[in-house]
Order: C-alpha cells, then structure tokens, then sequence
C-alpha cells in the first residue's frame, strides 16, 4: 500500500489542469449549460476517461481542451500554460474523431503526414516518422490507398497515426470506437492500451460505454449533466461510488432503503422498515445519520438457506439464465426488491426455485451508504 | 389454380406507365422537343440554300460561315466574355457560398440567398432594360464602350448558376474536415488551401462550366447590354433572321449545340461524381 502510495507521488506532472470551467452554449432563456463549473487535473501518461451519458458534457471538455470551443468562464492550462485563448492550431494537443475525419483526397501516409508538414518540419523527418507511424498502426501496406478504400477498422488506426505522428502532449480521443463493431472494437480497446504504453503520450478518452471506461483506463471521470461526478481509478470508482448515480451508472447496484442505528469504528449498523438489520462498511468522508441508501453491489449478496444467522429473511421472486451466471430476483419482508447474481455451476441449477424462502447476506465491507 | 394471376395482380406496383396514354404523351413530348433541333441540324448540311428543302449532304454552309469574318469576330467575342465572365462570376460566387455556409447563422441570411439568387427571378428583360438605362449613363460619362459592359453584365448573370453547385458541394462536406486541418496545425488559411479548397473544386468546376454555357448563350441582355459592332454569336444569329435565313445559321447553330452539349455533359458527370464522394 506504501509502496503504491509511493509509484503515485512519484508521477503526479499534470499534464492537464481544468480550473473552474464552465461553458454556456446560447444566451437568454435558450441558454444551455454543457459545462458547470468543472476542475480536474489529468496527469501526465495516464489513460484518463471522461465517462458519462450523452449529453453530460464530456465532449464538451474536449473540444475545449482541443481548442475548438472556448470556455465561457474558467481557465484550461496544459502543463501549467494557460492556453485557453489559443486556436487549436497553436496547442501540442492532436484529437481522434469519431468520424475519424480522414481527408478524402489524400492517400493514408498524406493523411499521416499532415500535421508534420503544417509544423514545417524537414522532409526526410516527416518520411521517418510516418514510416514509423504506419508501422505502429500496423498500415504500412496500405500508404498509397485512398482512405474510402480501406475498412472502418483500418480508417481507424489512419486516425490514430495522424493524430500520433506530431508527438502531441496530449491526444484527445473522442468515442473512437463507437462506429466499430463489437469485435473490432475489442481489439482496438487493446490495441489503444498498447498505443498509448508505446508512445508514452497522455490519453484523455471520451466514452459513454462504461466496460470501456473500466477495462482501459488508469483514472475516470463520471460526469452528469455539466459537472464532474467523481474521479478514480476504475475499482475506487466501481467499489466506492460517490453518489447514487455514480453507483447505478456503472454497473448494477441494489439500493436499500434503511436507518442508521448504530455506528461503529469501522462499520455502522442498519434497520430495514422491515425490523430486520444489517452492517455496511462505514463512510470515512461524512458521518452518517437518520435515514440512508445502502448500496451493494448484486455479486456480494449471498444467498443462503431460510433461517441462517445474520441473514435478511426474503423469497425468490424471478430467476434469469445470463450463460456466465443467474440473477436472482429477491424480495425482502419489507417488500423491497435486490438482485444477487450467482455464477452458474454444473448441477446448481435446481438451487432455490423461484418461490423459496432464503436468507439474504453481504460482507459487511461491500456494503456501502451513500452520501445524501 | 387462379393464384398465380392474383399473385402477379398484387405485386404490381403502381406505376404511372400504366395509366392510359402517358407514355404517348411522353412521346410526342420528345418529338415535339427535338424534332425542330433534328431539322436544323439536318439543314445544316443541306448542299441547297434551302432549310427547307434538301439537296443533298454539304459541309458549304460550315464552310462559309467559318470563313466569314464577322462569324468569326462574334465567335472569338462569345467566347472571351463567356470566359471572362464564367471566372468572375465562379470566383465571386465561391466567395459567397463560403460566406453563407462556413459562418455561423447570422441575421439576413435568408436575405443573402434571395439576393445572390435574383438572376433566377427577376425577368431577363427586365435587368436588360436596368442595365441598358445604367450603362448608358456610364458610357455618356466615361466614353468608354469595350467589352467591359457586357463582361460585367455576364458576370452578374452568372452568379447565381455558378453558385449552386459549389454551395451544395461545401454543404455535403464534413465540417470536422476542417477542424481536424485546424487541429493538425493548419492555420485558417492553409486548412482553407490544403482542405477546404481541393475538396470544393470539382464544385467550383462544375459551377464555371454552367456559368460558360449560360454566358455563351445569352441573347437578350447582350442584344440590350452591346455597343455597335459588338454582336456575340447568339446576336449576329438573331441579326440574320431578321434578314435571309440560309443554313449557315444552322451550322452556327449546331456547332453552338455541340459545345454545349460538351459542356453540360462534362458538368453533369462532374455532379455525379460529387455524389459519390459524398457518400
């Protein structure tokens, strides 16, 4: 843990520093604010996330770190130098569009060798590293296509080397993969974490699909309408949610409405409407009190037989068959609803019919109350 | 076994092929349309100096109007303003359809459209009348009447059709092209060079094109606009009518045909092309 704590202040460059921004779009009554008041620090060489719903203003963010919108208060700094005003022309920052945004009427190395030629850099140079880029991207063999020739996968990783080839401090990478079917889209997610190792160029990626978000990013961003949510790593915020839309939009979540009872060093303890009880973790950044939403997340609720010690009496309302595992549909005597999710297993099949009595129980540490 | 027949009666879409008599209508529609250019292509290679009666196969009629001096001059100045003409008015118009669609929406706007388009709706007699009444007090107060005139009359003329074209290129373009330019160290100037403007050429093309044929064939506003001694093809045509009609204007004419037809055709395959870019 010390040593972990260590690796971290050892790295903590910021690349990107976001203070205070916030960004209205129109005025008057058809005013619309895509941006509210946001800051956040993006480290150098870190795979950072902007992770929301559409519409919560995380392309906002990046278009205002690209320079292609300006903020209406507040100020962007990259690496300490407020470049706020200047066009994006002018800022070490390249993007990857959705669109990808090929130009139709050059080849894919004129593609790659754009932004080198714009910077006015020597011919052999702008030779070498697009050479070097298409290698990296794997397209070497396809320099002198047209890019309406080649597959959207292909167009794809054109985008990545055009956007990597003037060694930027920053890419911007704006839901690539979205246009990508699922397959694809799996290798790319890969092929991204190695892009991103190799060159050593902090990441600051775009996406609304959580998995994406979790398997590839150091830090996240949870945004909702306009403001940053929370900021971790994948687990802080997977296991920690800050808040209760945090919690249902990543993942699935149960929540429970409860009392506090009691609150103890390290655990507090709950009562459900229903008289039954039961532990949750206790929140270490406010002091719990009254009535309160638990939250658990439904592959640590246990299922166990009626009557066990330390269990919430329920039934089994519904049963669904995902492959990898089942969910269960539980309903406690206070009839609020939960969900514990059961990897499957050969001959379990039969346990607990819909029907059934059961006894329902969480480790007291994946339990958790929300703030608010 | 009578489904077959419902079948085929059911799967028959409704097509206006079959309603009575359209497609004799369409007929005589084309008949009626081309059989006069038919004649007059034909009568110009009448041998006799009919156009009404032929006497056999001749190039004569290509020849003396080839040959005549003022066929000539007409030609050479169809085309000088045609050329003039379809440059500026192109230049103008790409000017105005990156004007009225790479900014944001402003006030006015709609006003612009009408106001470049008014070539299209005002009558062509009624601004060769304008131009007419304008030009002549600038003649009066210049003593200048070159070609000028006519040039600045076909530019005006012009806009319009070479406008077209090269807004709905402009508008079929992503709009992220240009930002990725921008984003990739291109200053507006170079983003507009090296992306906006390769991308818009075929439309700016295609726009020159059609503004070189409607110059070329212009009539009533040169017939108002020209000084003495200044007649284009087009005019020194209406001039002879009005005299002894001999098939020479048919070869003028048919090869004024021809040219056209080129153009048009080069213009339309320009069009498709743009349509396939797009996608």
């Amino acid at each position: 843990m010390s040593e972990a704590a260590t690796v971290d202040t050892a790295n903590t460059t910021t690349a990107v520093d976001i203070r205070g921004v916030s960004k209205i779009f129109g005025a008057g009554s058809d005013a619309f604010t895509a941006l509210d008041d946001v800051s956040v620090a993006i480290r150098e060489n870190e795979f950072f996330t902007l992770l929301g719903p559409s519409g919560c203003g995380k392309t906002t963010l990046l278009r205002l770190i690209a320079g292609f919108e300006h903020a209406t208060r507040g100020t962007v700094l990259l690496y300490g130098e407020d470049i706020s005003d200047q066009p994006p022309y002018e800022r070490p920052v390249n993007t990857v569009f959705q669109s990808y945004a090929l130009f139709p009427h050059l080849t894919v190395a004129q593609n790659v060798s754009f932004g080198l030629e714009m910077l006015g850099r020597e011919k052999s140079e702008i030779r070498e590293a697009v050479d070097r880029m298409l290698k990296l991207v794997r397209m070497e063999p396809m320099r002198n296509r047209r890019t309406e020739q080649i597959s959207g996968g292909q167009q794809q990783r054109v985008a990545l080397a055009r956007a990597l080839a003037p060694r930027p401090k920053v890419l911007l990478l704006d839901e690539p993969l979205s246009a990508l079917d699922l397959k694809l889209r799996k290798e790319m997610q890969g092929e991204l974490k190695r892009l991103q190792h190799e060159t050593g160029i902090t990441f600051i990626f775009v996406t609304h699909d959580q998995e994406e978000a979790l398997t590839m990013s150091d830090r996240v961003a949870v945004m909702n309408e306009g403001r940053i949510l929370q900021v971790g790593s994948p687990r802080e915020i997977y296991d920690r949610p800050g808040d209760r839309f945090v919690a249902s939009f990543i993942g699935e979540m149960n929540f429970l409405v409860s009392k506090i009872e009691s609150v103890e060093s390290d655990r507090v303890r709950v009562v459900f409407p229903g008289g039954a009880a039961a532990f949750a973790e206790r929140p270490k950044d406010f002091e719990p009190a009254g009535e309160v939403t638990l939250a658990v997340r439904p592959e640590y609720v246990r299922i166990e037989n009626a009557g066990t010690p330390d269990t919430l009496p329920a039934t089994v309302t519904e049963k669904v068959y995902f492959g990898t595992d089942t969910h269960y549909h539980l309903r406690l005597h206070d009839g609020a609803e939960l969900v514990s999710r059961l990897q499957n297993a050969r001959g379990r099949e039969d346990t607990h019919p819909v029907g059934d009595r059961v006894g329902v129980r969480w480790a007291t540490g994946s339990a958790q109350i929300l703030k608010g | 076994m009578a489904e077959p027949a419902a079948q085929a009666r059911r799967g028959r879409r409704f097509s206006v092929k079959n309603l009575p008599g359209v497609t004799g209508m369409a007929m005589l529609c084309f008949v009626l349309l081309y059989a006069p250019i038919v004649t007059l292509v034909t009568y110009s290679f009448n041998a006799g100096e009919s156009i009404a009666l032929w006497e056999g196969f001749s190039w004569r009629w290509y020849a003396a109007a080839w040959e005549n001096d003022t066929v000539q001059e007409a030609a050479v100045r169809s085309f000088v303003v045609a050329l003039f003409a379809s440059a500026i008015s192109t230049t103008l118009a790409t000017m105005a359809a990156l004007g009225t669609t790479r900014t944001g929406p402003f006030p006015g706007r709609t006003a612009i459209y009408v106001l470049i388009n008014q070539p299209l709706m005002v009558p062509e007699i009624v601004t060769a009348v304008a131009l007419l009444i304008f030009f002549a007090s600038i003649k009066v107060a210049t003593g200048y009447s070159g070609l000028a005139y006519l040039i600045a009359a076909h530019s005006a003329f012009c806009v319009p059709f070479a406008y077209l074209p090269i807004r709905a290129r402009l508008e079929g373009m992503d709009p992220t092209l240009e930002l990725a330019a921008a984003d990739l160290y291109a200053s507006d100037w170079m983003a507009f060079s090296r992306v906006t403007l390769p991308l818009l050429t075929p439309g700016i093309v295609a726009g020159a094109m059609l503004a070189f044929v409607i110059s070329l064939d212009d009539v009533v506003i040169t017939e108002f606009v020209k000084s003495a001694g200044q007649d284009t093809l087009p005019t020194y045509m209406l001039g002879q009518l009005r005299r002894a009609i001999s098939p020479e204007v048919n070869a003028i004419s048919t090869a004024l045909l021809a040219i056209t037809v080129v153009l048009l055709t080069a213009f339309f395959l320009l069009s498709r092309k743009r349509r396939v870019d797009g996608e």
